[in-house]
């Protein structure tokens, strides 16, 4: 079966949207589909805000810029105005709803809301709320399965953080536990 | 043997890892955006293996070691971005009329002048004619993903030793800066093409060795000329390219490197909505694969080349079909970041006529 999904994580700088992106692109590969990540390259990068694109395809990708891209993640709210008006019609999209207004949320595409940093809180750490959207992420798309999420941070946290993995793992969980909810 | 084991690495990483698979014994450079991931890599990897890394003063400083290391034998590499190859042009021009091998990896940038730090293929004729004075080519290999930045450079220290000539690999800021699965590997063994016979290694107990460019005597410089002309013949036989979905095409897109491989996603999009139209990915820029595309042309092909710049390689295409068909010309500006969906209306365009 031909998979494909592409993925717009935005955000400011210092909410991880660079390592989430990395995270997933490195679960993609283990997983055994191809992947690319891009990170934004250019002036945009000089504006306060961050953002990557990553594609996990079955088959050998083309492009590895999308400029309407599939789903969204979306951090802050700067990133959901900037990016939700390009999403394709009947996209997925996760929004940080600690950071964002739910109520500007495009009826043009599937909006989970996640209070990313409150679960991040709870677990002990506002600065993992990027591992709670892309808990919900995977668990909203099906992209790649959680399993190989949580077996890939130890590839992509350096060995310094590495205390810190359990409770990422945890996030992780958090955020698909969170969005499974929504989706029953 | 490396394991095939599938690593998650920048296109400027797998540049690096692909150098030191290939051999590669001395580096010399000076930083530049955005190739600086090859030098950071190489400074801690290629002493590690007992090589020698140096970031010299300059491009120029850094070109003229290349020059040196090259006469001696040495499997040597620089790499820079736009302005600082420019800078590098005067080296290679006398590389090339010396028959050094040498590779040089440009991971181009906006431009003219400084131009800006994005992607933007707009060194295409500075890298298929040459770039300094005089009548000679480098060998441009196009990667246009992070596998073939490790491959080619394999490929480049090849046909820099096999042909004695300087090879360029020319990439961009999203070759460059993107991140994919690559599968290391190292090649079963590394031929020098006899190198210990020209190479100044130190005369002791042989007749002495002269490298040079400049030919005063009567009728030696036309004799270089006509040495380095049958050089590039011969070399024609290397020229490569990437065909997809050219058999029943009315229209053939040319795009090389990271813009061929976006133009893909658009060929397979309007393929899916049944409009016949095809894709040929240069993998030589110089040798150009010209015989491909002349072959298409002959049966009756209508041609549309898209690059990111204001027009070069269409250049190229037209005298590979001139005799047969014409190529129109789509080019995205340097300074904006292109995407799949750029390149889809003006596709259309041309297949609606």
């Amino acid at each position: 079966m031909s998979l494909y999904q592409d993925v717009i994580i935005a955000g400011f700088g210092g909410q991880g949207v660079m390592l989430i992106g990395n995270l997933l692109a490195y679960a993609g590969m283990e997983a055994g589909l191809e992947v690319t990540y891009i990170p934004v390259y250019g002036p945009e990068m000089r504006g306060g805000t961050a953002n990557c694109t990553v594609v996990i395809s079955s088959e050998d990708i083309g492009s590895p810029i999308i400029q309407r891209p599939k789903s969204l993640i979306a951090m802050n709210q700067p990133s959901m105005d900037k990016f939700q008006p390009r999403m394709q019609d009947g996209g997925i999209q996760i929004i940080n709803s600690s950071l964002v207004d739910p109520a500007l949320a495009d009826p043009r595409v599937i909006t989970y809301s996640v209070p990313a940093n409150e679960i991040a809180d709870g677990i002990g750490n506002t600065r993992m709320a990027n591992m709670v959207a892309l808990g919900a992420y995977v668990q909203a798309t099906g992209a790649v399965p959680l399993d190989v999420v949580k077996k890939s941070l130890t590839s992509v946290i350096s060995s310094h953080y590495s205390h810190l993995i359990p409770k990422n793992a945890d996030a992780l969980q958090a955020g698909a536990d969170h969005v499974a909810a929504q989706m029953r | 043997m490396s394991d095939n084991k599938r690593i998650f690495i920048k296109g400027n990483e797998a540049i690096a890892r692909g150098a030191l698979a290939a051999g590669l014994t001395c580096y010399f450079g000076y930083p530049i955006t955005p190739q600086n991931d090859i030098p950071e890599f190489l400074s801690a990897e290629l002493p590690a293996v007992g090589g020698e890394f140096v970031q010299a003063e300059s491009e120029v400083a850094s070109a003229n070691m290349l020059l040196g290391a090259a006469a001696g034998g040495a499997r040597a590499m620089t790499t820079s971005s736009s302005p600082g190859i420019s800078l590098m042009q005067e080296a290679i021009s006398y590389m090339a009329g010396s028959d050094l091998p040498a590779v040089i990896v440009n991971i181009s940038r906006g431009g003219p002048g400084l131009g800006d730090i994005g992607s933007s293929q707009g060194d295409y004729f500075q890298s298929t004619r040459g770039g300094g004075h005089g009548d000679y080519r480098t060998m441009v290999l196009a990667p246009g993903t992070c596998q073939e930045g490790y491959d080619m450079m394999i490929q480049a220290f090849d046909m820099a030793f096999k042909y004695r000539n300087p090879v360029l690999v020319l990439g961009d800021a999203i070759v460059g800066q993107m991140k994919e699965p690559v599968t290391p590997w190292v090649p079963e063994s590394i031929s020098n093409y006899g190198v210990e016979d020209w190479c100044l290694s130190g005369a002791v107990g042989r007749e002495k060795r002269l490298l040079k460019s400049l030919f005063l005597e009567e009728g030696a410089l036309a004799g270089q000329n006509i040495h380095l002309q049958e050089k590039y013949t011969a070399m024609q036989a290397e020229a490569r390219a990437d065909v997809y979905a050219c058999d029943d095409a009315e229209l053939v897109v040319v795009a090389y490197g990271s813009i061929g491989r976006i133009v893909k996603s658009s060929v397979r999009k309007l393929r899916s909505e049944g409009h016949k139209v095809g894709l040929v990915r240069p993998l030589t820029l110089y040798p150009f694969p010209a015989t491909v595309l002349e072959d298409l042309a002959k049966a009756g092909k209508r041609f549309l080349t898209i690059e990111h710049n204001c027009g070069q390689m269409v250049e190229d295409v037209r005298l590979s079909i001139r005799k047969y068909a014409d190529s129109d010309f789509h080019g995205h500006m340097p300074g904006e970041l292109p995407g799949s969906d750029d390149f889809v209306q003006p596709i259309l365009a041309r297949l609606g006529r």
